[in-house]
């Protein structure tokens, strides 16, 4: 190891006129100053005189009142902490109850308030005992040498190969190599096993339950939609799929596919861009688009009716609702997935199919065909 | 040096485990242990003690925390949301807030001490860094100190998508989102890694078991590893009086520095603790329950997950492309996972990459003043800068509604600034310390301004120059040489071979870069007192050092 500090060792021996103990022995542990000699007299301690300044009596005293004063305090306060919590019974046990959360409020800094002050205090006294009681140490102590000497290694290398040859490890080959071999599958297995984490995609992402003449709802109610409820243009209404199931309702991953937001606009609004079929999807200005947003999947929830656009909160991604859902802005790449809607006999807004491409977060196949 | 014995019990006990172990002098070399005295040194420290805090009230919030996405209709204690349909986990972290005495201090605890532990793993990190701590023979060390800090993130992450409310399930759905952008193989990851399709039943648990399992134990194990590492090569220390490469300064573990580092724990804890109790944070009662369909404005991650949001919001989608048909959206990927491979990659390779350009294979005790690696340290800020940055374009949406700037506006800004930003940081940055190495060339030649004016007996008025103090002048003079001398022939004029090739001449290109503007402090001798220039006379010299 080279020292690029040589300087420093020659310094190390000038203490400075303000540091009459302060400066640590040149000879590191070895106390043979002269200056030592005179501190030393006496000296008691676990380190050399030279590297143990004590702090004068008047301070000590004065010190372990003061850190006798914090433990005190931190005493007090834990006891406030066991007032504090039995004050507050759990809401069964009547008032004031925790279960209410102004209350809970209340209790929480009184709990939490009575603990931190105990545990400052303990810091605190800790802090007045190391800094005005304990001696302060400027102990040194020498690096270790980390590079092994040449001696050593050699040893080492030498006592490794001899036991690796003579162990066979080396000098027999097809026992190592069958020995390599045969960890492959082993190291394999646990991975292997993590098959039935979960199902292989499929097309399953390319395909949601909305089907020709699906009935459609209003998201978090049971209320049916009727073209009609979207009278006045610029509206929004996020909606789902009428769920056969009144009991437990539709699951929060037929929810994640599904949620469309039905936005009713002058159909003479819509772009000229806009192809054919993708007008015919719409119905008298009612067009519907998935809500999740093609960037990662947050609920693309914000619609500003002036402007058509549809603004994810989450990454800003930004879609154009009078011509497609294209993206106008922000970091999405695909535009929002239609849905095809009409009306059906009884004047309700029904699906007319399928999303017209992948929901959600774009993945490696969104693109493709099935 | 004899004393009071030790009292009967203890030897007792000493004597117990010494048969056992032959520990007496292990022992005592280890509570010999020096540790350098400097603030920035705490900062591991705080670091360690968050990490205990965590684990601790980790275990107390197990007990009542069911990471269960079964769908129950909440009937608890907290009144607006009976009737509502929830997750098991959700109703579960309610009853923790308003059945449980004391649950909401924990788990503000726990959240606090998280953020906390993150944020001084950060700064530990900056100074490490900055004052090439990271130097042989540490390295192995850094890299101990990157796997903390990504896997730490990652557990934060994950802790905070348990409690299933609104902005953790959109956590979880904006991961899924990443997961799904991977090439070939996303679908499969994310339908192994949820058991279905978003959200499903699975993810939670599983959450759970790597947030309090998996995850804290391979922390645990780098944390220890980190620590006896760091206890058998000792610490850096900041140059000084009797500072050396060979030789460590500073507080005894025992009995100083053990009850100084028991004072900082309760200081780091009655911080958090404080916290928790007066600063409310993750009102999960307040956001309701994780539904697919619904978010609100305004959602804010975690500080340290800000990178990342910043990061999926300001990447363009102009490199997302097709292979026969199939899409691979750069604009996930890059912001998503490449940020992520930037940071710790970067600070992976960093060391190795210096140790390259430099040629620096010597073991270094002694930490460097940031000033004296200019460009090291202009990197850091570049760095720095990008990533605060990247974290305030998480917030643009705060920033346009705070400030009425338009948001697309907001977008562009951080768009150009995370470019233009690093380059002047790096400038700038360099410029200082090498300021600040011609200002300590100036001090180390002449001595500081001593603030008083003294006329000649010509009439002519100077300013007193004072002679540094011989610990200032150490500090200063530990600069090491300005130049490494890479592309040096040897005696017969022939370059080394390492310097031949594309790879060394882009060693030596970069060593000159890396250097080149460096104060040299060659041929420097500290102030004696006997400069012209400044006219003090010898004996007021004799006069100020002997003050």
């Amino acid at each position: 190891m080279t020292d690029n500090n040589t300087n420093h060792d020659s310094g190390a021996g000038a203490e400075g006129p303000d540091r009459v103990i302060g400066t640590p022995s040149p000879a590191g542990e070895s106390l043979a100053g002269a200056t030592a000699t005179a501190h030393e007299r006496r000296h008691e301690g676990p380190y050399p005189a030279v590297e143990t300044h004590p702090r004068p009596e008047e301070m000590q005293r004065k010190g372990e009142k003061l850190a006798a004063l914090w433990f005190l305090v931190a005493f007090l306060a834990g006891i406030g902490f066991f007032v504090s919590y039995f004050s507050f019974p759990p809401n069964a046990e009547g008032e004031p109850a925790i279960a209410d959360p102004q209350t809970a409020q209340y209790a929480n800094m009184l709990m939490g308030g009575t603990i931190a002050l105990a545990l400052f205090a303990i810091g605190a006294g800790m802090t007045v005992w190391a800094r005005r009681v304990m001696p302060h140490y400027e102990v040194s102590s020498p690096y270790d040498e980390l590079p092994s000497s040449p001696e050593e290694k050699g040893s080492f290398s030498d006592f490794f190969m001899q036991g690796a040859h003579e162990s066979g490890f080396t000098k027999r080959p097809l026992m190592r190599r069958t020995l390599l071999l045969a960890m492959v599958p082993l190291g394999l297995a646990p991975i292997v096993l993590l098959r039935d984490t979960g199902p292989l995609p499929g097309d399953k992402l390319k395909h949601t339950m909305w089907e020709d003449g699906m009935r459609m709802v209003v998201e978090g109610t049971d209320r049916l939609i009727r073209a009609s409820d979207l009278d006045e243009v610029g509206g929004m209404v996020t909606a789902l799929p009428e769920s056969h199931d009144p009991e437990h309702g539709l699951s929060l991953n037929d929810q994640a596919k599904t949620v469309v937001l039905l936005i009713k606009m002058d159909p003479a609004d819509f772009s000229d861009e806009m192809t054919q079929q993708q007008l015919d999807w719409t119905h008298d200005g009612i067009v519907a688009y998935s809500k999740i947003c093609t960037h990662v999947g947050c609920p693309a929830a914000l619609y500003e009716q002036t402007s058509h656009r549809i603004l994810c909160p989450c990454h800003q991604s930004t879609f154009d609702a009078a011509n497609g859902a294209k993206v106008v802005f922000g970091p999405a790449h695909r535009a929002l997935p239609q849905l095809p809607v009409r009306v059906d006999d009884e004047g309700y807004l029904v699906a007319a199919g399928d999303f017209s491409s992948a929901v959600g977060p774009t993945f490696w196949d969104a693109e493709k065909g099935d | 040096m004899s004393t009071t014995p030790a009292p009967k019990a203890l030897r007792g006990l000493g004597n117990y485990i010494d048969d056992r172990f032959h520990l007496a002098k292990t022992g005592e070399k280890n509570l010999r242990k020096v540790f350098p005295n400097h603030w920035s040194f705490m900062l591991g420290e705080i670091a360690l003690y968050s990490f205990i805090i965590l684990l601790v009230t980790g275990v107390f919030l197990t007990l009542w925390f069911n990471p269960s996405m079964g769908h129950v209709v909440y009937d608890g204690s907290y009144e607006r949301l009976r009737g509502v349909g929830m997750s098991e986990a959700y109703a579960s972290t309610l009853h923790i807030t308003f059945d449980v005495r004391g649950g909401l201090f924990i788990r503000q605890v726990h959240h606090w001490a998280a953020l906390i532990f993150v944020a001084s793993l950060v700064i530990h990190m900056l100074r490490v860094f900055f004052t090439g701590a990271f130097r042989k023979p540490r390295e192995i060390n850094w890299l101990i100190g990157v796997a903390i800090f990504t896997l730490a993130i990652v557990e934060g992450l994950f802790g905070y998508s348990l409690p299933d409310d609104l902005p953790s399930g959109m956590g979880v759905r904006i991961f899924q989102g990443v997961l799904l952008a991977i090439p070939v193989i996303g679908t499969y990851l994310m339908m192994f890694m949820f058991g279905g399709e978003f959200p499903g039943e699975a993810i939670i648990p599983r959450l759970y078991t790597l947030h309090i399992l998996v995850i804290p134990g391979i922390l645990l194990a780098l944390i220890v590893a980190h620590f006896m590492i760091l206890w058998h090569q000792k610490h850096t220390q900041y140059p000084g009086t009797g500072r050396t490469e060979k030789k460590v300064v500073g507080t005894p573990m025992y009995p100083a520095f053990a009850v100084k580092a028991g004072g900082f724990f309760f200081f780091t804890f009655a911080v958090i603790a404080g916290l928790a109790a007066f600063v409310q944070i993750n009102p999960i009662h307040l956001f309701g329950p994780f539904t697919p369909t619904s978010i609100t404005s305004g959602l804010q991650p975690d500080w340290y997950m800000g990178f990342l949001e910043g990061a999926l919001r300001i990447f363009p989608n102009w490199f997302d492309f097709t292979i026969a048909g199939y899409a691979v959206p750069m604009g996930v990927l890059l912001p998503g996972l490449g940020g992520m491979g930037l940071l710790f990659g970067g600070l992976a390779a960093w060391p190795f990459i210096e140790a390259w350009i430099t040629g620096d294979k010597r073991h270094h005790n002694v930490a460097d003043r940031p000033r004296n690696a200019p460009t090291r340290t202009g990197i850091g800020a570049a760095g720095v800068t990008a990533y605060g940055l990247i974290w305030l374009a998480g917030s643009n949406d705060i920033l346009s509604e705070t400030f009425s700037i338009s948001l697309y506006a907001t977008t562009w800004f951080f768009r150009i600034a995370i470019i233009l930003g690093p380059i002047i940081a790096f400038i700038v940055t360099k410029r200082i310390c090498l300021g600040l190495q011609r200002r300590d060339r100036e001090i180390l030649e002449h001595g500081y301004e001593s603030g008083t004016i003294q006329q000649l007996p010509s009439g002519e008025f100077i300013e007193v120059h004072k002679e540094s103090s011989p610990d200032t002048v150490h500090v200063l003079q530990s600069k090491p040489p300005a130049r490494i001398d890479i592309d040096s022939t040897d005696e017969n004029g022939v370059e080394p071979p390492s310097g031949r090739g594309a790879k060394g001449r882009l060693r030596a290109r970069l060593a000159h870069w890396y250097t080149k503007d460096n104060v040299s402090f060659e041929g420097v001798r500290p102030h004696s007192g006997h400069h012209l220039h400044h006219g003090a006379t010898a004996s007021e010299e004799e006069s100020v050092k002997a003050h």
